[in-house]
């Protein structure tokens, strides 16, 4: 259970914000940063980022284990980079200044070095603003405020139903494996790849099953009580958008702007420090 | 699927997304290709797309995607999160004409779901993602396009596996209107 990010209530201002702020602050972010490839502007998003998920007052433990997987995933990405492309940098920058002839046909170059860099700070940019937003976010308010900015209800709620049942699901697929490992199916890396795929298939079955019954159950109790026969609802958890809703989102659009147009001063994506 | 977005499709995109972001956490290693996995969640999203159609497929691909990246990785990969959405499109069409819930997922059925699916992957895989990859984060073009191709393989198999031996299960339960059976 402890790996997933999960909401805990606190109260900062981060949280006290509407959930549909930070989803967009969120998408722009992301938007933001996997458009620019300047390295100023990317080390300026990281630092905004960090001062954010420190005001978010969130614990190392909360998220210390999804933080060691994106270090395990950025490594590999940066490697397997490296060894299929050795000369990116090069072909972007321009230039090529050969440090040392690592290996035949992947000598290691300062631009090369420089395009990882940023691929790596890439991540840094966007790691704290999804702790942030997973670690603050109530599901509840999140669904009803989708609902105002005009995301149909139906879709709402059935984003409201995923937050809800993620741990109910996540609960069952515990009890399930736990059950057939008790009765001996060995779930590791050992054995060979078509035991291991029927040796799933003996989890997923229960498990999808399971989960048809439930998507019947949880219609027919929703039928009954009439969802869907009138155009709109209301929300237990609606809260309105605060000053400093419109204050965070409109500091969002800005700094984005001025990060795009700071980006493509030069005519394209990269910052080139030698040129 | 009905000419309208009903109940029924509101709570199993909801529960099928918990379920998808849930199986995350579940991959079999290949073994033979290092940092390669099939996911039996694209299994899982095989399946309730060609019961409850494209739309569901397609949110539930997307949203499933986001969501579990954003909770188990920590970030999202966001070239990677809308050809999702194509698997469950392409898959999805068919969903009338495979009838899982009255029993008539036969065997020219499963034919057309491969079909469905191999087609679907290789466009959401070999072409879409990829193609994405270089233009949002511009990474070289041939080391997505093997990890691209990569994941065609892993998600056709483990679709064609786990996903057929499913819906063919589970037309069997589901289309069944009693426990009784007719006595030779």
């Amino acid at each position: 259970m402890n790996r997933l990010l999960s909401y805990e209530e606190k109260n900062t201002w981060l949280h006290h914000l509407s959930g549909i702020t930070k989803l967009l602050f969120f998408l722009i972010w992301c938007f933001t940063s996997a458009l620019t490839y300047d390295t100023r502007v990317l080390l300026v998003m990281i630092a905004v980022s960090v001062v954010l998920y420190i005001m978010s007052g969130t614990r190392w433990q909360q998220v210390s284990t999804v933080f060691g997987f994106i270090m395990v995933f950025m490594v590999l990405n940066l490697v397997a980079i490296f060894i299929f492309s050795p000369y990116q940098g090069t072909q972007i920058y321009g230039t090529k200044t050969v440090l040392t002839a690592f290996l035949p046909g992947h000598a290691i170059t300062r631009e090369e070095l420089f395009y990882l860099f940023n691929v790596m700070i890439k991540y840094f940019t966007v790691v704290p603003s999804v702790f942030i937003f997973m670690v603050t976010t109530n599901p509840s308010e999140f669904a009803a405020s989708m609902n105002r900015i005009g995301v149909p209800y139906t879709i709402s709620y059935s984003v409201a139903l995923a937050l809800r049942y993620i741990p109910d699901v996540q609960s069952d697929y515990r009890r399930i494996r736990n059950a057939q490992e008790a009765r001996g199916i060995e779930m590791s890396a050992k054995a060979k790849l078509k035991d291991r795929i029927r040796r799933t298939s003996s989890i997923i079955f229960p498990l999808l099953f399971s989960a048809m019954d439930h998507i019947d159950v949880v219609s027919n109790a929703m039928e009954l009580r009439g969802f869907g026969k009138k155009k709109k609802r209301t929300w237990y958890a609606y809260r309105k958008l605060e000053p400093m809703d419109y204050a965070v989102l409109a500091a969002t659009v800005l700094f984005s702007a001025a990060a795009l147009i700071i980006t493509f001063a030069d005519g394209n994506r990269f910052w080139n420090p030698w040129g | 699927m009905d000419k309208k977005f009903g109940i029924r499709e509101v709570v199993a995109i909801g529960i099928g997304t918990a379920l998808f972001v849930v199986l995350t956490e579940v991959q079999i290693p290949l073994g033979f290709v290092p940092n390669t996995s099939l996911q039996p969640r694209m299994a899982v999203l095989a399946f309730l797309s060609a019961i409850f159609g494209p739309v569901v497929g397609a949110i539930i691909g997307l949203l499933g995607h986001a969501l579990g990246d954003a909770l188990f990785y920590g970030s999202v990969w966001w070239s990677w999160v809308f050809p999702e959405a194509v698997v469950g499109i392409g898959i999805g069409i068919f969903a009338k004409k495979f009838a899982v819930r009255d029993g008539g997922f036969d065997k020219k059925n499963i034919v057309l779901f491969n079909v469905a699916q191999v087609v679907s992957n290789a466009l959401a895989w070999i072409l879409l993602a990829p193609v994405l990859d270089i233009f949002v984060y511009a990474e070289p073009a041939n080391k997505v396009f093997v990890q691209g191709a990569f994941a065609f393989l892993g998600n056709i198999i483990i679709i064609g596996v786990l996903g057929s031996i499913l819906l063919a299960a589970y037309s069997k339960i589901a289309g069944q209107s009693s426990s009784l059976k007719k006595e030779d």
